[in-house]
């Protein structure tokens, strides 16, 4: 099976690398799904989760916050400022950001912390 | 005891105590290069993405972005002084705001106004104690600085930097590059206007010597730009943040490392000063009893 290799990179640490048959993200344009041969491309991504399915049927998935992807030569870089895996998520806490969020009317902490909770939620309805 | 031997058990004492803090501050330091470097280390693959698709951009594309258009006649200049929180690291933020200073004179003397921005307690205490203009500054994280500093800072800069009137034309950084254990320099370079020509990857081979594929762009060459520069300017400051911290506490090890040493020295002096002061002391209360023992031999032999 034709497959990607990605690299998952945060801006203090790398987050995650290994091979994937495809990774769906949310871009400025809508949820992109990039496959193996996918035409070069770099486009901004937004706070959003990014789903990754391993070659051996695993599923990874990231909260990632603010950054880009880039794909070319069947590889794919995913930048972000902040990326966390689903298991690194606090659900507690992000749940206490999500109400502190909602109280302040902060939209893009709000948002943040509903991307957490998604990861970290997706990861669970498969356990 | 005498009083003199008394003083000098006195300082040994107090010599050991400093020799204690400073040996274990050398070693708090050395624990801490090590981990300061493996955040560099950490940083750098987000680094050379971000550069080689920022250069990527640029060279596919002919847009152009606030940030890489260079100001002919530039008026205003600020420069990003990056020094420590806290003393005892030898000359390191000595050099830090040194380097700041000589490179303001140039940017003075080339006719532009300097704006300083600095990051440290030890440079805003050197900026305020003589009552210079500082026109922003943040503290508390030199040692161990997170990218979420590095935003807090970038974004000001950025703003400053993009302002359509009161702003700056250009962006200077004065860090300290860390280059080994032994060695670190500060240094001083120009952030913005960025140039891609100099964008360099982070073995120095410049990024604009490799073949990048055709991109497509999402949403356009311009918006990738213009969601990229600011990341790009936000990684440069971390990067130097990183370096100006492991370089912090590999000063302040070697600054220790002397000072444990000294220490050392002053106690061995110290010793053999206490041990000749007993020694006279001893000589003295010998030689007091034989001239004793003389006296009263003498005084009874008169009278027999």
């Amino acid at each position: 099976m034709a497959e990607l290799h990605v690299e998952l990179v945060a801006a203090d640490r790398k987050v995650w690398s290994g091979a994937a048959t495809i990774v769906v993200a949310r871009t400025a344009s809508g949820d992109t799904g990039i496959m193996p041969g996918h035409t070069p491309v770099l486009s901004v991504l937004e706070t959003g989760p990014v789903t990754i399915r391993t070659t051996d049927q695993g599923t990874i998935v990231a909260a990632v916050h603010g950054g880009f992807i880039s794909f070319a030569d069947n590889k794919l870089s995913i930048l972000a400022e902040i990326a966390e895996l689903a298991d690194e998520i606090d659900v507690a806490r992000a749940e206490r950001a999500l109400e502190n969020a909602r109280t302040d009317a902060d939209s893009h902490a709000e948002r943040r912390a509903e991307v957490r909770l998604l990861a970290a939620g997706g990861l669970k309805a498969q356990h | 005891m005498g009083a003199q031997l008394r003083v000098y058990k006195r300082r040994i004492r107090s010599v050991t105590a400093t020799k204690k803090i400073t040996k274990a501050m050398e070693m708090i330091s050395a624990s801490r290069i090590v981990k300061a470097q493996r955040a560099v280390a950490a940083s750098t693959p987000y680094a050379d993405e971000l550069t080689r698709a920022v250069t990527a951009v640029a060279t596919r594309s002919t847009a152009k972005h606030p940030l890489t258009t260079e100001n002919p006649n530039a008026k205003r200049a600020a420069v990003l002084l990056i020094t420590a929180d806290r003393g005892l690291a030898g000359g390191y933020s000595t050099n830090a705001i040194k380097q700041s200073l000589a490179l303001a004179a140039r940017l003075r003397s080339e006719g532009k106004e300097v704006v300083t921005y600095i990051v440290g307690r030890k440079g805003v205490g050197y900026y305020g104690f003589r009552n210079l203009a500082v026109a922003n500054s943040w503290t508390g994280f030199s040692d161990k600085p997170t990218y979420g500093d590095a935003k807090t800072v970038a974004a000001d800069l950025i703003e400053a930097f993009t302002a359509e009137t009161g702003g700056v034309d250009e962006l200077h950084l004065v860090s300290t590059e860390f280059v080994s254990m032994l060695t670190q320099n500060a240094i001083d370079k120009r952030l913005l206007p960025l140039r891609i020509d100099e964008v360099e990857l982070s073995d120095a081979t410049p990024a604009k010597n490799q073949i990048f594929p055709l991109y497509d762009f999402e949403p356009s060459a311009e918006g990738v730009l213009d969601a990229l520069l600011p990341r790009y300017v936000e990684s440069r400051i971390y990067n130097a943040l990183l370096q100006s911290a492991a370089s912090e506490h590999a000063a302040r090890r070697r600054a220790m490392k002397s000072a444990t040493d000294n220490a050392g020295e002053l106690i061995k002096s110290l010793t053999r000063l206490a041990n000749s002061a007993r020694q006279a002391e001893i000589t003295q209360e010998i030689s007091e009893i034989v001239g004793g023992a003389n006296a009263l031999a003498d005084a009874s032999a008169g009278s027999e």
